[in-house]
């Protein structure tokens, strides 16, 4: 973009002294509030702070924080009409943000502050090229003509480092993967050099190496154009990665302020200290679990055993609607798990992961062996099949979504014992009272409805449902990502707790590694639908052999702004497609044992 | 591309194939005799016999049906039992007019529903909103003789605007369109808004206002093209309702199209006629689908037809 920079009129540049003194970004006594069914509620309360030149300002802070309408309210984009600034100002430069009217704002926006936003994958318009998008922006701000416009477009492609830039302009955002578009979209709010960049969330939907890659890419952009940014993040990594100065926000008010490295040696709040703890870190979950599998070498019988699972989605084209290409979700993939033992199946999106869960939990055909407590599920019949079905339970990844909004969860919790025809009526209501208190609500909850409860309270609803049947295995698909760290710790905590007493083994499916260092006693590695290494936590955390492991483990940001990388490996390619010709078979990768039972593919 | 459309014409005559079996079926089964209807109430036994005969109506069902299935191949829809001519020519004669009041009813309902769907749906909440909602739910419950009626006495009986009926000028055209158009208009306003609600809600929408975009570019860049799309399949679907409607509308209007050839024919058990209009009106169907379908593409990038 330097290029770019060049472009500019020479009187844009303003002389730097001046304003390299005073903040570009000055926020007093904001306080926003949102019109609800129960009247208005203050969302921020009384918040101030300056954002100086070049300068990378963090607002960490849970759900419900105020973060994220902070953000908005700086770019007058609060939800309508609900949304309001009821007092306070945002000063940029001279201009008070907070009286302006719409269209004084929009020559504001895109030009002066610019935004990204957490979904690269809804953020873009799906109808209108990269190009399209990315030019009427700066249209709408500078005098250039198209084709100038254009050429800006590419310089702003080439300085987020997509490749074939001037070809990109004509594809469409559904021909992009997720790091990619986010790319598109940076590309696109600096493509303009405003002042301030307001990050929020950037890289909670990407991929932990994409993410690795985002933010250090972020990171150049700022240093070289000396942007200010605003990064609103849930991610206590993230922040230690990323920021100069930390602002840590709570219920809609600031709770501390101070520079990254201060907030994270001598938290000074209570809740900045207790937010701290619950972070999951790499490293420490040795410390906390004593690695059992040595000493439970003789093992009964496995819960379950899978071996070379095969499951693949045929595609189909062609004049006649014939299958012609194939998706590869899982190949050859074999691995069992003991009583009382948790593996974890780790991986970016699309490697397989959940779908191996899917096919354990019978949930999608499959090919090859799924034996559930020494019974092979294929030999089968309908009766049976569903008599070993109730072993295994699962809890998914959105407990939004997999509550029916319009039951009472205690019949949510009773209705896996309804379907199997256990216990009578009064008996399922002590047992699903005991469940509740066991998971950690009360039993006159079971009368409500699910929107009553928090997102965690609901993931605890979840628990308490796979818990009814009494399964030898619980399959949790990526059941505290959607959760705040504080929460998520209490969930892995009750989830550990859960299989002490109930003897459950769990497959534990996470892209996150530093969770899974947290709750896992083996781990496997998946990549394009294999196995690429298979161990002991130890063995795959302490000594990771394959590149892919090794890469996975570094990409996580550590929650230490003194440990900060300087550089992050780049993958210049993208992890390639899994659908193929038919016929065509991908490459069968073969595990050898490099001692001790830690497997690698080579 | 070649590909889809190889299939879907290949699909299309297997529809037109079952469409014409079942009102084949039916109309066999029908309890009302069309050589009655043809030789008139005082005709002797031997003449009606003579005519059912001459007709091949004595044969048995399957080996009608044959005969119509073989003329049908080489575009032969048979004689009006009536009329003394070839069905073909009574269809093609009248099909202009029908043609042309369907593209003026299929423009009123998109120029009057679209632009009220996409009004209701940006000052959402307001009166006007609300009002512009009030109009399309009494265009949807109208029944279409009442608002054919009403528009006459209004328009062309006490304000002398458009004549009472007939056809020829384009002053002709407009009253059937708009009664035909006004129920389709109020569909569509309610199908444009919610559908613009909708995407208006979308994270795009928010990105295009964050770049600083004025409000035409956003509703009109943005937020139409992807608020469009339900609708245009719809678009497919309605040209089966209009079937129905024809024949109500060019009734009250004395329009010379295939809706009152259809009627006249209805009522004298006319049935090659009946049979070839019904043909023609699932074709419209098919074919109006089928362009809906390809059409989708040019405006959605994501769509890809195979």
């Amino acid at each position: 973009m330097n290029a770019g920079a060049a472009n500019r009129p020479a009187g844009a540049a303003a002389p730097v002294d001046s304003i390299a003194a005073r903040p570009v970004l000055d926020i007093a006594g904001l306080c926003v509030s949102v019109r609800g069914e129960d009247g208005e509620r203050e969302v921020v309360s009384d918040l101030s702070f300056k954002l100086a030149r070049g300068e990378t300002l963090c607002i960490a802070g849970e759900s419900g924080s105020g973060k994220s309408m902070t953000a908005l309210a700086i770019m007058q984009l609060l939800p309508q009409p609900a949304g309001r600034i009821s007092s306070g100002t945002i000063r940029l430069g001279e201009t008070n943000l907070a009286t302006l009217n719409e269209r004084q704002m929009q020559r504001i926006r895109g030009a002066r502050i610019a935004m990204i936003f957490q979904e690269p994958m809804t953020s873009l318009n799906p109808v209108l090229s990269i190009g399209r998008q990315l030019t009427e922006s700066i249209e709408a701000h500078t005098d250039l003509s198209q084709s100038q416009a254009q050429r800006r477009a590419v310089e702003a492609l080439k300085a987020v480092r997509i490749s074939e830039a001037e070809s990109r302009l004509k594809q469409f955002p559904h021909e992009l993967s997720g790091g990619m578009r986010q790319r598109v979209m940076i590309a696109m709010a600096l493509a303009l050099e405003p002042d301030v960049l307001i990050a929020d969330e950037p890289t909670t939907a990407l991929d932990v190496t994409v993410q690795g890659e985002v933010l250090e890419l972020l990171r150049d952009l700022q240093r070289e154009h000396g942007t200010s940014v605003i990064l609103i993040t849930h991610d206590m990594g993230v922040v230690a990665e990323m920021a100069d100065r930390v602002i840590v926000m709570r219920h809609g008010r600031m709770v501390e302020e101070g520079a990254a490295t201060d907030i994270f040696a001598l938290p000074q709040a209570e809740y900045t200290r207790e937010l701290l703890a619950a972070v999951p870190r790499i490293g420490t979950g040795a410390g906390r679990q004593e690695s059992r599998d040595a000493a439970e070498a003789s093992k009964p019988a496995n819960v379950a055993d899978v071996d070379d699972l095969h499951v693949r989605f045929d595609l189909r084209g062609g004049f006649f609607g014939r299958i012609n290409r194939r998706v590869h979700a899982v190949e050859g993939v074999s691995f069992s798990i003991a009583p009382n033992e948790t593996l974890a199946l780790v991986g970016e999106s699309g490697c397989g992961k959940s779908t191996t869960a899917k096919a354990l939990a019978g949930l999608v055909p499959y090919q090859g062996d799924i034996a559930i407590g020494g019974r092979n599920l294929s030999g089968l019949g309908r009766a049976a099949r569903k008599a070993v079905r109730r072993d295994v339970q699962m809890i998914f990844q959105d407990p939004y979504a997999s509550l029916d909004p319009r039951m009472r969860v205690g019949d949510l919790v009773a209705e896996p014992l309804l379907i199997h025809g256990i216990a009578s009526k009064e008996e399922r209501r002590e047992r699903v009272a005991a469940l509740f208190e066991r998971v950690g609500l009360s039993a006159d909850q079971m009368e409500l409805y699910p929107h009553e409860f928090s997102g965690g309270q609901r993931q605890r609803i979840c628990i308490a449902r796979a818990l009814a049947l009494r399964p030898r295995l619980i399959i949790a698909d990526e059941s505290v990502s959607a959760l705040d760290v504080s929460v998520q710790a209490r969930v892995l905590d009750l989830l550990k707790e859960l299989q002490r007493e109930f003897g459950v083994a769990y497959l534990f499916i996470s892209h996150d590694m530093a969770v899974v260092e947290n709750i896992s006693d083996r781990v496997a590695v998946m990549y394009l639908g294999q196995i690429v290494e298979m161990g002991t936590r130890d063995q795959v955390f302490s000594n990771p052999r394959h590149p892919y492991t090794k890469r996975l483990i570094e990409a996580v940001p550590v929650p230490d702004p003194t440990r900060r990388r300087e550089r992050f490996a780049r993958l210049d390619r993208e992890i390639p497609s899994s659908t193929r010709r038919i016929g065509e078979t991908p490459p069968r990768l073969a595990l050898t044992d490099v001692g001790g039972g830690h497997l690698v593919a080579v | 591309m070649i590909a889809y459309l190889g299939r879907r014409l290949i699909q299309s005559a297997l529809i037109l194939l079952g469409v014409s079996l079942i009102t084949f079926a039916l109309l066999y089964l029908l309890p009302a005799d069309p050589v009655r209807q043809i030789a008139g109430r005082s005709a002797t036994p031997q003449t009606v016999e003579n005519i059912r005969q001459q007709l091949g109506l004595d044969q048995p069902f399957v080996v009608q049906y044959w005969h119509y299935l073989v003329s049908l191949l080489s575009g032969d829809l048979g004689r009006s039992y009536i009329q003394r001519s070839e069905v073909t020519e009574l269809i093609v004669s009248r099909l202009p007019a029908t043609l042309l009041l369907m593209v003026g009813a299929i423009l009123c309902e998109l120029v009057i529903g679209l632009s009220m769907g996409l009004i209701a749906a940006v000052r959402r909440g307001t009166t006007t909103d609300q009002t512009l909602m009030v109009a399309s739910f009494v265009g949807v419950s109208a029944p279409q003789f009442v608002v054919g009626l009403l528009l006459l006495y209004v328009f062309a009986v006490r304000l002398s605007w458009f004549p009472i009926g007939g056809y020829g000028t384009w002053r002709h055209l407009v009253l059937p369109s708009l009664t035909m158009g006004i129920l389709g208009a109020g569909w569509y306003a309610r199908m444009m808004r919610s559908s613009m609600i909708d995407v208006l809600r979308q994270d795009y929408v928010r990105t295009a206002r964050a770049k600083g975009l004025a409000r035409g570019a956003i509703i009109f860049r943005h937020a139409l093209p992807n608020a469009i799309l339900p609708v245009i399949a719809m678009i497919g679907i309605d040209i089966g309702i209009f079937m129905g409607g024809i024949v109500v509308v060019e009734s009250v209007f004395g329009w010379p199209g295939i809706g009152q050839l259809a009627w006249q024919a209805i009522q004298r058990v006319d049935i090659p006629i009946i049979m070839g209009v019904t043909l023609v009106s699932a074709f419209a169907i098919v074919l109006g689908n089928l362009l809906a379908d390809i059409v989708a593409p040019f405006i959605d990038p994501r769509i890809k037809l195979r």
